[in-house]
This record gives C-alpha cells, sequence and structure tokens, in this order.
C-alpha cells in the first residue's frame, strides 16, 4: 500500500485517481488477466511481446506507462487511456519490472 | 447411478475422486485396473478451464456439478480443448506450448508433452488420428499422433525463406483431412493436406490481408473465413473450390469511421450461423455485422453493448448470444436472429469470458472469470439453473464437439 501510495505522482493525477482509483488487488487481476490475455499469465509472451523483467530491462516505467496509455500504432497494443489512469499505469510498469513484486 | 450420486446432499462442486473410484471399480468389475471409472456416456460432459491454476474441471450438464477435475496442465491462458472421436479423451492446449490428452471419465492426464515454447490452440483431423497446434514461439504448426502425442509432422511459418517465423492463428479442420491456418505477421492461409498420409502437402495463399487475428470454418467444412485486424474485412477461402484463392469480403465495412481500441481480440471460432445469416464480431465497434451466407454481403449491423469477444448461435439458430471485452464484459446480450434486436440481457458477474450451449440448447453455460464462478441458465427464461464455484474459469467445451467439423 505504501508503494502505491508513492505512485501517486502529482495532484492532476490523484484527482483523476480518487474518481476511478483501482486497489492494488484489482490492478494486479488486470495485469494478469487482462493483459495477460495477449501476453499471458505468467507474462512469456502471447500475440503480445513477453512481458517479463529481462525484457523490459530497456524500458523505464515511463515508457512503458506511455506505452500502455497510447498503445503501439501497426500493433494489436491499444492505447489503454480511457480506462487506465496514468498512476495505474505506471503502477503495472513497475508490477511489470520488478517481476510482480509490487 | 442415481443412489450413488445423491447430487442434492453434495455441497462440494466435485464429487470425491476416491469415492468415484472406489464406486468405479466396484462396478467395473472387469475394467482394466489403471483407469477405473463408472460407467457412463459422456455427452452430456463438458470440460471448463481454470486458466489461472492450470486444471480443467469436468462439468456433468445433467447433475449441474462438476464431476472432477484434472489439474498440471501449465499455463492456461488462452487455452483450448477438442475432443477426440470417442467424446472420452480431450486434447488441452495450453499457452505455455503444453499439449496434453486427458481423459475426462477417469480425470486422468493420458499423456502430455511441451511442444513448443509459446501456443494459441489447435485441432484435431476429420480421422482423429492426428492432432494439430498452432504456435507463436517457434512460429508454425506442429502436428501429433492422436494416440501417442508422437511428433508427426512439423510445418515451420518462415518469412522468406529466412530464420524468422510468422506467428500462427485461426488453426482449423477441414473435411478431406486437411488443416487450415492463418499467418498472423505475412497475412497468408496455409492449408496442410494429410489426405496421403503423415507427409502434408502444403499450399500457401499470400496476400490475404493485414494481421489475420483468428478464423472460422463453416459447420460443413465449406468456407474457411479468417478475420483481419489491421485492415477491416474478412478472408474467404472456398474448400471446395480452393484453386480460385481466397476472396476479400466485408471490404472496408468501417471505411471512415474511427475505431475504438481493441482491448481484447475478438474470436471467431464458435461464430454464429443461423439460417442463412451469419453472425461476426466487428473489430474496435461496438457492433455484431450480419453477413448473408449465400452472397457474403453485408446485410446488416447491429449496436450491442460493448466490443463483442464471442458471438454463439443457440443451436435452435432463433438467437445469437454475445459477450464483450474488458470494461464491459460483466454483459451478455441476446440477438433475435429474425428481427435483428436486442432481446434479452444478462448480468452474470464480472468477466465473462465464454458461453457453451448444451448440444440441443436446453441450457448455456458462462464462465465468469473474476467472480470465480461458472454459472448455468435456461436460454428460454434466462433463469439461473446452476451457479458453481470454479477459479478463474475460461474456455468450456461441450463433448459433442468431438462429432462436429472445425471444432
Amino acid at each position: 500500500m505504501a508503494g502505491w501510495t508513492f505512485l501517486v505522482a502529482g495532484p492532476a493525477v490523484a484527482s483523476e485517481l480518487q474518481e476511478h482509483a483501482r486497489t492494488p488487488s484489482a490492478l494486479e487481476q488486470m495485469v494478469r488477466q487482462d493483459c495477460g490475455s495477449c501476453h499471458g499469465l505468467t507474462f512469456k509472451g502471447g500475440l503480445g511481446s513477453p512481458l517479463l523483467p529481462e525484457n523490459l530491462e530497456n524500458y523505464s516505467v515511463e515508457d512503458l506507462s506511455s506505452i500502455i496509455l497510447d498503445g503501439l500504432p501497426g500493433t494489436a497494443m491499444p492505447p489503454w487511456r480511457a480506462i487506465i489512469s496514468e498512476s495505474e499505469a505506471a503502477w503495472m510498469a513497475r508490477y511489470l519490472k520488478t517481476g510482480g513484486s509490487k | 447411478m442415481p443412489r450413488f450420486f445423491p447430487a442434492k446432499t453434495r455441497r462440494s462442486p466435485f464429487r470425491p475422486l476416491a469415492t468415484l473410484i472406489a464406486i468405479g471399480a466396484a462396478i467395473a468389475l472387469n475394467a482394466c485396473a489403471s483407469s477405473p471409472v463408472a460407467l457412463r456416456g459422456t455427452a452430456d460432459l463438458a470440460t471448463v478451464i481454470a486458466r489461472a491454476s492450470g486444471e480443467v474441471a469436468v462439468l456433468d450438464t445433467s447433475n449441474k456439478q462438476f464431476t472432477g477435475i484434472i489439474g498440471g496442465l501449465g499455463d492456461l491462458s488462452h487455452a483450448s480443448i477438442v475432443y477426440a472421436r470417442d467424446g472420452r479423451f480431450a486434447f488441452v492446449f495450453g499457452r505455455d506450448g503444453g499439449l496434453t490428452k486427458i481423459d475426462i471419465l477417469s480425470h486422468k492426464i493420458v499423456v502430455r508433452t511441451l511442444q513448443a515454447g509459446n501456443s494459441i490452440g489447435g485441432a484435431i483431423s476429420q480421422d482423429g488420428k492426428l492432432v494439430a497446434v498452432a504456435n507463436y514461439e517457434p512460429g508454425g504448426v506442429r502436428v501429433f499422433d492422436a494416440e501417442t502425442l508422437e511428433l508427426v509432422a512439423d510445418i515451420p511459418t518462415t518469412i522468406d525463406g529466412g530464420p524468422d517465423r510468422s506467428k500462427v492463428i485461426g488453426l482449423v479442420d477441414a473435411p478431406g483431412n486437411r488443416f487450415v491456418f492463418s499467418l498472423w505477421d505475412t497475412g497468408e492461409i496455409w492449408i496442410a493436406d494429410f489426405s496421403a498420409g503423415n507427409t502434408p502437402s502444403v499450399t500457401r495463399y499470400q496476400n490475404i490481408g493485414i494481421q489475420p487475428y483468428d478464423a472460422l470454418i463453416t459447420p460443413d467444412g465449406r468456407y474457411y473465413i479468417a478475420g483481419l485486424f489491421g485492415e477491416d474485412g474478412m478472408a474467404l477461402l472456398d474448400l471446395w473450390h480452393p484453386q480460385s484463392g481466397p476472396q476479400r469480403i466485408l471490404d472496408h465495412y468501417g471505411k471512415g469511421e474511427e475505431r475504438l481500441p481493441v482491448y481484447k481480440m475478438p474470436h471467431l471460432e464458435g461464430w454464429a450461423i443461423a439460417g442463412k445469416r451469419a453472425f461476426v464480431p466487428a473489430v474496435g465497434r461496438h457492433e455484431v455485422l450480419v453477413i448473408d451466407t449465400e452472397t457474403w454481403q453485408e446485410v446488416g449491423r447491429i449496436p450491442v453493448h460493448g466490443q463483442p469477444v464471442f458471438v454463439m448461435a443457440h443451436p435452435d439458430g432463433r438467437h445469437v448470444w454475445v459477450n464483450f471485452s474488458v470494461p464491459d464484459y460483466d454483459t451478455v446480450q441476446i440477438i433475435d436472429t429474425q428481427t435483428l434486436a436486442i432481446d434479452g440481457e444478462l448480468k452474470p458477474g464480472t468477466g465473462v469470458l465464454h458461453m457453451e450451449f448444451s448440444p440441443r440448447g436446453d441450457q448455456v453455460w458462462l464462465s465468469v472469470r473474476d467472480d470465480n464462478k461458472v454459472v448455468g441458465y435456461d436460454p428460454y427464461t434466462l433463469k439461473p439453473i446452476a451457479e458453481l464455484p470454479l477459479p478463474s474459469p475460461s474456455g468450456i467445451f461441450m463433448s459433442d464437439r468431438a462429432g462436429r467439423i472445425g471444432l
């Protein structure tokens, strides 16, 4: 929970968050199950790229957040901005980069 | 049998395995010692994938309870199942390349192999002797002996003869012991013909469209249709006249319209055909498309609650049922195939991933992932008939698929 609070980056994001903030367990469920539909429940990849920590070494949390929020044109990765907030995307990016240690 | 299994008194979703084995052994006096099971048919049984725990539960749709569960099946995100022609054995295709043959009566693994690094589904040949798996990594199709799961043929989907390979999607069986599949990366349809033996004759069709994401085959096995993700439209191949090559249908059905972000790929397997109309999910739109199956022209669009994932016809053809991608996956809508109007709606819970009708259509079973339950409904009254706990359920597969082309 401490990590969650820490990740709230700024006032604008925080206010957005309060509207539809997901709990860490809901975020974990979303990463594993919904992202996992394409990237695999164990993040070893599928139609989407593998998302294990070693695959993400060259991407910062900011890089990954922006991919989550804005998608990758020309691929099947959609922009999630309509249903995921910036701080939620950052939480997911950190979760993936640390291999699920949150 | 009923006096051994008083269903009403059972609270556990699973019959205790020990009891089942003991009774099976007692009844089947001359059964072989390795697999003592109670004598019963399988036509009312279904398999249900528990995706997060790597298990498959066996659902008895008559007694509305699970008869057992089979674990140790690996990563079952995006898993699917086909049946051997006897309807007793089933093949589970896991995300992690696992291919497992299970016995749905004894609830045991018969044989299992880790045949690739990353897979998306499979099919069983018309004669039941070959099981094919569509692989992402390494890209291609591998074909196995249905008895032993020994490798029979390897069909790498190489790109321009180089080291790269395309991911394979939309693998189905077709009459004449053929397998048909599509290549995501290169926009191709391939036919692998095993009618002459275990060395297939492979036919390639290139430039079918950008990023085919899934495919279907009509119930008679004549038409193979690949949906396109990278552009609007579908590619149709007439397997009665494969030399004519694929043709484009529903070309640019969304032309000039802004497509929504696609949070989950729609599925075409288990598509809906009712009368001479086919119902397919639109990609990136809150619509179900209606196609005339004689002319392959679009004849209607039905606005629905969200982005459709599965569009499934009730066996009597009067209605099609539709579920949706995140974030609208708490809802199922029911479309009248005559009026094309929404005729009913259900809110079974969060994360409705799949729907499967009983073969004659007296029941429909839904998997509700985030509520960790499988729910049964009477599709005529929309009244629930059962609610069974199962962790993260996804695909539900009735055993009557054993006798159907393309499933």
